[in-house]
């Protein structure tokens, strides 16, 4: 693993925990888009295949982890993964989508579940939720609606009534002898 | 309707500097028409959109729009134990539950380093190639089906794939939703007059495949509508990661049974196919030709089954905690690959859990496909990308 034989990269060896497991490459996201053309153009390694994009939420950053593959070479994984600064404002990562077109819904998707910010995608939109939804589901802090689509129906004035009625029924009565 | 609330037009957004084939420019005089084709409509296989730019009959553009069945099953999983997302994985692509099943568990087996006994590889094995075979024919009736051949070849498809559900449905109790893996084998045993039955079928389907290539592979019409419709560049399959039978039909050799040789695939003798022009026609024979593999597999495992466990004896699968780590788990589904990657903080549910869907990610290329042919052929191109709802939007 010597990719700083090619440009001026900041790449280090992240360790999974369990040793059995592949380990990934963690690279700074301002030298990913030229790691990643290495990585694709290079006579040995060819990873010509992304095959897999996931976002994942750490407690003080947001994480985007990608999947590589040699169709031509068959091999792999050879994992690479980039980290946001926070988890608030400053969450942009270099696309790689004009690397590998495979990333260009799997960003999206991330995007629109994660909230990282893709600099340079060609089409960042959300993917899966509708345009106007404003939170990020995925997160781990997201907290759902209680109904996404609210709107009162004849049913809440049955109820107000209902419990109006309950309420006045729970009053202690005087006389005391109705049943 | 004031103009802040109109729709924004699918022309408006063209990219600047996107290296796709976005500049056909419209032929004829006059305006082009906007077509939202779905999410109702007959021929997306549920509920997908395509906003599609017409000039005259020619399409200009195409926006696929998902989302209308999503309901965040990672989500889901990661708040809930490893086994309780295993029924969950059934209904991702629910026409082959078992791959998805296969797929998750064995994600999880590389996370806890569990081993899997003889007995359950093959079963896994056969019914991971049943499930081939049947989505492979019930696709090839439902791309028939939408060319206008309505009926006969998908109820023949049907007829088939009814057979291979009986058998999944005595085996594990339902005909879809099977529910069968478990880390470390599989649920239940088979019993010997299962595996007799399924010799019987299996020994019927290589009868159906040659009635289905005598009625439909040399068609005039089938071949007139698919043969350099749709025509995908290998580079570019590669580039856009399609996988599984698209890919093939490209002419790129790579097939996750091979490549990888999970479970116990380097055991068994079978040939990948491989197309040359990448249409939709190739596609179609890429899968009739799959769909004989698939028997070859079959009659070699059904041969070679020996009886014993089907579960490792040691294996925790209840309150299951593994070590603290991450891995990635693929296997050939029958849609292409299907990957699960999941991330264990050493706590009873995954930190993170994610599935790759090759449904998703073949229609990676479907604006590139389409572009500049007749709008009847969009429906024929999206056909033979094999797709499933469920997996696309998850």
């Amino acid at each position: 693993m010597i990719e700083a034989a090619v440009p001026g990269a900041a790449v280090e060896i992240a360790p999974n925990p369990n040793p059995s497991l592949p380990h990934s490459l963690r690279i700074a996201p301002a030298c990913a888009l030229a790691v990643a053309k290495f990585l694709r153009d290079d006579e040995d390694l060819k990873l010509d295949f992304l095959s897999n994009v996931t976002g994942v939420d750490w407690p003080e950053s947001l994480e985007a982890v990608y999947h590589l593959y040699s169709v031509e070479k068959k091999h792999g994984p050879v994992i690479i993964r980039m980290h946001t600064v926070n988890r608030t404002d400053q969450v942009e990562l270099p696309s790689l989508t004009p690397i590998w077109r495979s990333a260009e819904f799997q960003e999206r998707e991330i995007f629109d579940l994660y909230g990282i910010i893709f600099t340079g995608h060609p089409d960042l939109r959300r993917l899966l939720m509708w345009e106007g939804f404003k939170d990020h589901p995925m997160r781990r802090d997201y907290v759902a609606p209680d109904d996404f689509e609210y709107e009162p129906t004849a049913h809440d004035e049955v109820l107000k009534r209902a419990e109006a009625h309950q309420a006045a029924a729970a009053e202690p009565q005087e006389s005391g002898a109705g049943v | 309707m004031s103009e802040s609330q109109t729709k924004p037009s699918i022309l408006a957004d063209k990219p600047e500097g996107w290296n796709r084939p976005t500049a056909i420019e419209p032929q004829n005089e006059g305006e082009l028409l906007e077509v939202a084709m779905g999410p109702h409509h007959p021929s997306t296989h549920g509920v997908f959109r395509m906003d599609v730019a017409l000039d005259g009959e020619r399409v200009i553009r195409l926006r696929p729009v998902f989302g209308y069945l999503h309901r965040n099953h990672e989500k889901i999983a990661e708040g809930q134990s490893y086994l309780a997302s295993m029924p969950y994985t059934d209904r991702l692509d629910y026409i082959c539950p078992i791959t998805n099943n296969w797929a998750y568990a064995l994600a999880v087996e590389k996370l806890t380093g569990q081993e899997v006994p003889e007995r359950a590889e093959y079963l896994r094995v056969i019914l991971g190639e049943l499930t081939r075979y049947q989505n492979h024919a019930s696709s090839i009736g439902f791309l028939i089906q939408e060319m206008g051949a309505s009926g006969t070849p998908l109820m023949y498809a049907f007829r088939e794939r009814e057979k291979i559900l009986d058998l999944f449905e005595e085996l594990t109790g339902a005909r879809m939703m099977v529910n069968y893996m478990r880390f470390g084998g599989c649920r239940v045993d088979a019993s010997p007059g299962w595996l007799d039955r399924t010799r019987k079928v299996v020994a019927g389907l290589t009868e159906f495949a040659d009635e289905f290539d005598r009625l439909l592979s040399t068609n005039e019409i089938l071949m007139a509508r698919t043969q350099g419709v749709g025509v995908l560049r290998p580079e570019l399959a590669v580039n856009a990661g399609v996988t599984g039978p698209m890919l093939r039909a490209s002419g790129v050799n790579y097939d996750i049974r091979k490549v990888d040789g999970y479970g116990i695939y380097n055991r068994f003798k079978f040939r990948v196919p491989l197309g040359d022009h990448g249409d939709v026609y190739d596609r179609y024979m890429i899968r009739m030709l799959e769909m004989r593999e698939s028997i070859k597999i079959l009659e070699q495992a059904l041969k070679e089954i020996q009886p014993g466990p089907v579960m490792d004896s040691k294996a925790k699968i209840r309150g299951l905690r593994p070590k603290v780590g991450e891995a990635y788990g693929r296997i050939e589904a029958p849609k292409g690959e299907l990957g699960f990657y999941l991330i264990s903080d050493g706590g009873p549910n995954p930190y993170r859990y994610r599935v790759r869907p090759p449904s998703l990610i073949n229609l990676t290329v479907l604006e590139d496909m389409c572009l500049g042919v007749n709008v009847a052929d969009v429906v024929l191109i999206f056909g033979s990308v094999d797709i499933v709802l469920g997996e696309v939007d998850r």
